[in-house]
């Protein structure tokens, strides 16, 4: 790129804000954040004692981590499977060049400004044991009762529902910027050529949306793994038992609550490598994509 | 894609079912927060609004004590997303209009890296360096920690590689120097961007949860998001689901109502934001 305003000590200065801030709140905090991993420290933090990897074999040794690793991943590939599914096939009917479909638009994306605790909130009120209209509605449907304040899969089940339901609203936003990009032309020469409505939609559509399919997929990932910890929060505060103790969540029990800081300080580095390996897939992802395009 | 009209009959219901089953919380939400005690635990649930949404409004704004909440979460939101626009603006200038500087890459992997880096990552020492800056408790902890931006960068930076060349040549030849260039011609340039942006950055930390949890610990510093926890935990064991929800619509209005308004540009920010 050639130098549009040649001065040498301009562009530090211009820069100098953001990489203040990401020094002190992102760069030395994760260095810690590994540094502390390999201590143990005492509650009230004046003991150290250096234990090597002994956080991380407590870790994988613990039946609680290693439980609620199973239960995040579940939750992830759940929310990210149901909610992708959905949301492509809801895109693609929005898509239609029909009339009042921009406000259809809107019922759709909407939960985009929701927040992960409103919408634990609004799906605790939904099933809510005594009352809830979807418990009352499945009782006169099936005659059964359901309870998720002691049935831990029923629990994990609506805690994906309400997760999927927040995140409807980003994933059409995308499915619809990225169905922009599918030209008319081939979806009218596949309906010449005999293709109906749904076989254009698996033939055409969908292998051309794939780009954004990756990108969602990443995006709900990260979402899972750490955007939901209000939807817990705020609905089963990881239960019953430990069957919605996502890791986020077991990291703030363990780091706040426990203050067992080293112990909390191996999973945030787990975390990290999590997101590291996410990262990199994205990018070589992307990169494909510009050479592809 | 023009369709036939069997295909048509067939995409309206599709979607006026979806449109009523994602919808129907909504609705719920908006019927309890209407009723009054006694018909919200009525069972079979009653499925009409009522007549109480304003009491129950005032209940949930007096015991949560509401009208701080938001003004927190407005002022936090707001200081962010400017800081963000303006921090953002200053490095992607830097990125694009100074050639290859010492150190360039690097600060942009800093930049980037951010993206790898959400809060649970770094949680306690985060926390830790609150407590060492004496900010825990204060709008310092709610904002500062966010106001650098990769998305932000990104967006400003891959808008001003589009703006021609010889703008900035012309302004050089002007005797303008890069501030002034910067302020008058890439500023106007960027208006969209930055509606979009403060859009999604609003809403981002109106939205957020376990920061303020953790950094807030007075009724005076804590955030709208936060309230409702608040409530949940003072009206649980009786469970007044009324005034629960009748708080939970006052958390969710402002961002969602600027989305509506704004729907359009946010739509925008989010195809740019994903060409990246």
């Amino acid at each position: 790129m050639n130098t549009k305003f040649p001065n040498r000590f301009m562009p530090y200065f211009l820069l100098l804000p953001s990489i203040t801030v990401i020094l002190i709140f992102f760069l030395i905090p994760t260095i810690r954040s590994i540094y502390q991993s390999f201590f143990r420290v005492s509650p009230f933090g004046d003991r150290r004692i250096f234990v090597g990897f002994g956080n991380f074999s407590r870790l994988f040794t613990s039946s609680a981590y290693v439980n609620s690793l199973v239960r995040t991943l579940i939750f992830a590939g759940s929310v990210v499977v149901i909610g992708l599914v959905f949301c492509v096939i809801v895109a693609a009917l929005l898509n239609q060049r029909l009339r009042g479909m921009s406000i259809y638009r809107t019922f759709f994306i909407w939960t985009y400004a929701i927040s992960p605790a409103i919408a634990g909130t609004v799906w605790a009120l939904m099933f809510n044991p005594a009352t809830g209209p979807v418990v009352y509605l499945i009782r006169l449907l099936t005659a059964r009762t359901m309870n998720w304040m002691n049935d831990s899969n029923l629990a994990l089940a609506i805690v994906i529902i309400a997760a999927v339901w927040k995140m409807m609203g980003y994933n059409v936003i995308f499915y619809l910027a990225g169905l922009q990009t599918v030209p008319d032309e081939l979806l009218e020469a596949a309906s010449i050529d005999g293709a109906n409505g749904i076989k254009r939609f698996f033939k055409v559509t969908l292998p051309l949306l794939s780009p954004t399919t990756f990108f969602l997929l990443i995006m709900n990932m990260l979402y899972a793994f750490f955007e939901v910890f209000g939807l817990i929060d705020i609905m089963t505060k990881g239960g019953p038992g430990n069957a919605t103790e996502i890791l986020v969540y077991k990291l703030y029990r363990d780091g706040f609550i426990a203050i067992d800081i080293g112990f909390a300080s191996a999973q945030s580095v787990v975390l990290f490598v999590f997101v590291t390996i996410l990262t990199i897939l994205q990018f070589k992802y992307t990169q494909q994509k510009v050479f592809y395009g | 894609m023009r369709a036939y009209k069997s295909q048509k009959i067939q995409v309206y219901t599709t979607l006026t079912i979806l449109t009523l089953v994602v919808m129907f919380p909504i609705y719920y939400t908006f019927v309890m927060a209407t009723l009054n005690s006694a018909q919200s635990y009525s069972y079979p649930p009653r499925f009409i609004p009522s007549s109480h949404l304003l009491e129950n409004m005032k209940e949930a704004w007096r015991n949560a004590g509401m009208g701080r909440l938001m003004f927190n979460s407005a002022f936090s939101a707001t200081i962010v997303a400017v800081a963000k626009i303006c921090f953002s603006i200053l490095a992607a200038f830097a990125f694009t209009y100074f050639g290859n500087f010492k150190g360039k890459y690097l600060f942009f992997g800093l930049i980037l890296i951010t993206h790898m880096l959400p809060l649970p990552v770094r949680l306690l020492p985060t926390y830790d360096m609150m407590k060492t800056f004496g900010w825990v408790n204060t709008y310092y902890a709610l904002t500062v920690p966010f106001f650098a931006s990769a998305t932000g960068t990104l967006l400003f930076r891959q808008l001003f590689l589009t703006v021609p060349t010889s703008l900035a040549d012309a302004a050089r030849i002007d005797g303008a120097g890069p501030l002034r260039f910067l302020w008058h011609i890439l500023v106007p340039l960027s208006k969209t961007n930055m509606g979009a942006l403060f859009l999604i950055e609003f809403n981002y930390i109106w939205n957020e949860y376990l920061w303020p949890l953790i950094i807030t610990t007075t009724k005076e510093m804590r955030v709208v998001q936060i309230g409702i926890k608040i409530l949940l935990a003072s009206e649980a064991q009786a469970a007044d689901w009324n005034i629960i929800m009748a708080g939970t619509i006052m958390a969710m209005l402002p961002p969602l109502i600027m989305l509506l308004i704004f729907q359009k540009t946010f739509m925008e920010g989010f195809s740019m934001k994903e060409e990246k």
